[in-house]
């Protein structure tokens, strides 16, 4: 049994840690707020980008596509490229996007494709180098970056094109995490290279025939790669979005726990307060008596 | 007075204009042209220059863009700018450290198709830089 002045400091600490874990959740709600104002200001380009490739892949002939487009033609190498948060303490967060990959990854092993990791933030690159530490071929760091700009993400793009350009890969798959509400976000995967399906059923839109400059080929080749960037700057607002709003569901939960874990302490202090002071006066009483 | 029509101006962070304009000029990859309501539709790459917008009262903005691409149809216009400022808002330093990393671009080329490319954008640059800086 614990003496009273243990769990004096009990209580204490267990209220020590409830201010910070309530002090976590309300900046993470703070910055939920901003990470979606972020996603939503995004989301014109990303749509307006969508639909424009869309219209041109309709009117530029297959054998004319440029490569990152109609990939090369095999499908042997795969590159994960695998974006997750800086920090802990957000729940399931980072696990579960890492676990996604490490279940496709050991598919498409057991299919016997070569795997490549790519690690964007440094959470997933901590859970996944256990299993996976000879196959991450690069990590990139987003710690320093406070808010997230196109050039962030155009720089991962570049890097994945490079790749791609030099032939390490034939297959590229974005992993973050989609943004549903404050208490679901979902693990996705996004192909990234070749381009999905999505960009070939254009034939609903307008169908109006466009003037090109310089021409259709030259366009796509200059708004593909773009493309690619522009998806990986939504993944990572989607991202940013999503950690927040884990953390903010992980602190709400964890402020709760201390919450019970005080009364639960309050009541046996409480208790055992009392039982020694019907202790001390038996003792006297019985003391009394005994002259 | 001229017929109005719909522009938009967005770079990956957010929509930075839509508005009922008059008239747009715009950097085009094979120079600038100027598009009015029922322009034919045209998809055009951007070069780094200067946009002006002629909004329908008459008043006239300048953007400077970076790169992009513009998709015009009859009824609107839209401008997709890797990055846009405000020519009044430009940042001397965000242009120069531009200008620097296309230097070392063009000093890292392997071959010269990549020389070419970022040689050109360079010269982009430097005359954007002439053009709304005071020297």
């Amino acid at each position: 049994m614990p003496s009273l002045k243990d769990l004096r400091n009990r209580i204490s600490s267990v209220k020590a840690t409830q201010k910070i874990t309530k002090a976590m959740q309300m900046v993470a709600a703070a910055k939920l707020r901003r990470a979606q104002e972020a996603a939503e200001a995004a989301r014109p380009y990303s749509q307006r980008m969508g639909a424009v490739l869309a219209n041109l892949a309709a009117s530029v002939d297959g054998d004319d596509a440029p490569r990152l487009m109609a990939g090369t033609g095999k499908d042997d190498t795969h590159l994960l490229v695998c974006c997750t948060a800086e920090r802990g303490l957000c729940g399931g967060f980072n696990s579960s996007i890492a676990k996604k990959v490490r279940e496709d990854a050991r598919r498409l092993q057991g299919e016997g494709k070569d795997i490549k990791i790519l690690c964007v933030g440094k959470k997933g690159f901590d859970i996944l180098k256990r299993d996976f530490a000879s196959l991450i071929i690069d990590r990139i760091d987003l710690r320093e970056v406070k808010h997230l700009a196109f050039s962030d993400a155009d720089a991962i793009g570049k890097k994945v094109i490079a790749l791609f350009e030099e032939g390490a890969f034939d297959v590229c798959t974005l992993y973050y995490s989609e943004f549903k509400s404050v208490i679901s976000q979902i693990p996705t995967g996004q192909q990234l290279i070749p381009a999905a399906d999505e960009t070939t059923s254009a034939d609903e839109d307008n169908g109006s025939i466009y003037e090109y400059e310089p021409d259709a080929g030259a366009i796509l080749d200059d708004l593909v790669p773009r493309n690619i960037s522009v998806q990986i700057f939504r993944a990572l607002l989607e991202n940013a979005a999503s950690e927040q709003g884990a953390r903010m569901s992980a602190m709400d939960n964890a402020t709760r726990n201390a919450g019970e874990m005080i009364d639960k302490l309050t009541l046996s202090y409480n208790r055992q307060r009392q039982a020694q002071i019907t202790k001390e006066l038996i003792e006297i009483i019985s003391g009394a008596e005994a002259l | 007075m001229a017929d109005g029509f719909n522009f938009e101006l967005v770079s990956p962070e957010q929509l930075l204009v839509s508005t009922e304009v008059s008239q747009v000029v715009v950097p085009g990859a094979d120079g600038y042209f100027t598009v009015l309501a029922n322009h034919a539709p045209t998809m055009s790459t951007l070069q780094p220059g200067v946009a002006e917008v002629t909004e329908t009262g008459g008043s006239t903005e300048k953007y400077v863009v970076f790169g992009g691409f513009v998709d015009v149809t009859p009824e609107t216009c839209t401008l997709l700018a890797e990055s846009a400022v405000r020519v009044a808002d430009i940042d001397r330093g965000d242009l120069d450290q531009r200008i620097q990393d296309a230097r070392e671009d063009v000093s890292d080329a392997k071959d010269d198709e990549t020389r070419t490319k970022a040689q050109a954008y360079l010269d982009q640059l430097t005359t954007l830089q002439g053009a709304v800086l005071p020297a």
